[in-house]
């Protein structure tokens, strides 16, 4: 039987040698991560009332990120609890200020193609870029992994985003994502599993790979996956297995664009869904940029930025908050951060922050922000009158100069 | 015991907004809903019912999103359809979420009754069919969520 990647992903797990979508399977967990807002602090009191331990430490990572840095009595309980739960539990792979979740687990080499993962956050299928089946799960749910080691799963059905050519210089795998989102909405992949391909997602470094399935979450698939290659071993500086889909296996959709055709993309107030072209935005006049998050902050985001600000100033406030502290540190030594410092930026810490709601930098009222993050809901940011329109690190760039919602491309030329 | 309805696309941010997610979940509950339906939190009763359009929960993986609905005393979730991480979450939580592809023909306000065995949603004169939950699932829920379930299950293999 044919088979696509996720089937072949989800039958190793079940201890399959095939699946077919709609079955409800059994799946063993080689990796559960969790960060401090939705792991220790929720599973801890659980755990005890069950008076159940971990079934397999070595096999967890957790990794603190929401509330740092800590600013109150409530951050500084929740960032000790996951301190020493991790200590107590016996978990060794944690991760303490080290950046965000997302971007810290693969960059310790944590994900690997052909594994089955969750993680305790929605943002989970980033993991997908390495092949590797990753979605997100709820508190309750990830106790029950710590216990058992295994989870349910409906097996998905696969949808193909098929992107032939290349992307033109100034447009990136956020412009990909919402152009997607808006084309089939935010829940365009009906909790199925999402697969990105084609000669122009081959191009895209590992890093915006992760972009891409990190935006799954807005498309509304559980996971994104891409399917594993030279680049990935690259960066995982190892041979990797190669994992993929079957030619032949039979998908639910698959759509096909041309790369080439992309334009950037902004997406207005209060959804990722009302994403349009960036030229309809002109008369758009933000007064803060924003460019952080495991979607918009890695070092690849972050060289995009650098690339619209060389020699250049920004003519609004600046926000950078790199994804984790080793890119800052990469960013750091070859010059990209002192561009985005040069420019006027004021760096924040490796961590969720303003993305999430989180921290003492939130949107005041009315605020018009422009921001490489993924979601514009209603007041995530803070005020609920405050406007948050999504962009790419390029668009967020150029925008921070020309001091209104600008096309990168006019200053890439 | 009431309607609530809501439109497409309400998500975990409204739901369960994160400026208050360091707070335990009577504080994330007074604020759920709040930029959308201001008097929510203030005037949902025990026992009311959630109607939405499409993608119920879309967003974060944020627990307390069905958290707060549960703990505002709302005793089943109806929606054309829901976020698959937000219905796992719901259902973990011992809160039925019901699939009903007519929800937007429930008029806000309207009172509701679901029959459980027929598989149906009575509002008024209407009877509307939800889509079964699978039996798995249904056999957690009704222990009350995955936690008292598990903590069953551990209690069996103790005792046998």
């Amino acid at each position: 039987m044919k088979q696509t990647l996720a089937q072949k992903l989800v039958a190793r797990a079940a201890g399959r040698s095939a699946v077919t979508p709609g079955e409800i399977v059994t799946c063993k967990v080689d990796l559960a991560m969790m960060h401090d807002s939705g792991g220790p602090r929720r599973v801890k009191p659980m755990l005890e009332k069950l008076g159940a331990k971990v079934w397999d430490p070595a096999k967890v990572v957790v990794i603190t990120d929401h509330y740092l840095p800590a600013y109150d009595d409530e951050s500084r309980r929740i960032i000790h609890i996951a301190r020493h739960w991790a200590a107590d539990a016996g978990v060794q792979n944690f991760y303490d200020g080290q950046g965000i979740c997302h971007v810290v687990l693969p960059e310790r080499g944590h994900l690997h193609p052909g594994m089955f993962a969750v993680g305790g956050d929605s943002h989970s299928p980033t993991g997908g870029a390495f092949a590797a089946y990753m979605f997100g799960i709820g508190a309750t749910e990830m106790l029950g992994v710590l216990v058992t080691g295994e989870i349910w799963l409906k097996v998905p059905h696969t949808i193909v985003m098929d992107f032939d050519g290349a992307l033109e210089r100034g447009v990136s795998a956020k412009d990909v994502m919402l152009f997607l989102i808006g084309r089939f909405g935010l829940d365009g992949g009906q909790y199925q599993a999402v697969e990105y391909r084609g000669p122009a997602i081959r191009k895209l470094p590992m890093q915006e790979r992760m972009t891409l399935c990190n935006m799954t979450a807005e498309l509304g698939g559980q996971t994104g996956l891409i399917a594993s290659d030279e680049t990935t071993a690259q960066f995982l500086k190892s041979k990797v297995e190669t994992w993929e889909s079957d030619t032949e296996a039979t998908v639910l959709a698959h759509h096909r664009f041309d790369a080439g055709d992309l334009t950037p993309q902004v997406a207005a107030p209060h959804s990722p869904a009302n994403s349009k072209a960036v030229a309809e935005f002109g008369d758009v006049k933000p007064t803060l940029a924003y460019i952080g998050a495991c979607t918009g902050a890695k070092l690849a985001d972050l060289r995009m930025a650098s690339s619209i600000l060389k020699g250049r100033k920004a003519s609004m406030r600046l926000l950078v908050a790199p994804a984790s502290l080793r890119d800052q540190k990469a960013a750091e030594d070859e010059g990209t951060l002192q561009i985005l410092l040069d420019a006027g930026a004021e760096l924040l810490p490796n961590a969720c922050g303003i993305c999430a709601g989180y921290g003492e930098h939130l949107l005041p009222e009315n605020l018009v922000a422009i921001s490489t993050t993924a979601r514009n809901f209603k007041g995530r940011m803070g005020a609920a009158s405050s406007q948050v329109y999504l962009a790419s690190p390029y668009t967020v760039a150029a925008t921070a100069v020309a001091g209104r919602v600008c096309d990168p491309r006019e200053f890439l030329q | 015991m009431r309607a609530w309805l809501l439109g497409d696309n309400i998500d975990t941010d409204v739901l369960a907004p994160g400026r208050y997610m360091k707070l335990g979940i009577e504080e994330i509950a007074a604020h759920c809903l709040e930029a959308v339906l201001p008097s929510f939190s203030k005037e949902v009763k025990t026992g009311d019912f959630v109607i939405a359009g499409r993608n119920f929960g879309c967003g974060s993986s944020r627990e307390q999103a069905p958290a707060a609905l549960k703990h505002l005393g709302i005793a089943a979730l109806v929606a054309e359809s829901f976020a698959g991480l937000f219905y796992r979450n719901a259902l973990n939580l011992g809160l039925p979420a019901l699939v009903c592809r007519d929800a937007k023909r429930i008029r806000n306000g309207d009172p509701l009754r679901i029959d459980y065995e027929k598989g149906e949603i009575v509002s008024g004169r209407q009877t509307l069919p939800f889509e079964p939950i699978p039996a798995h699932l249904m056999e957690m829920v009704r222990d009350g969520g995955l936690l008292p379930h598990l903590e069953k299950r551990l209690k069996c293999r103790t005792t046998s």
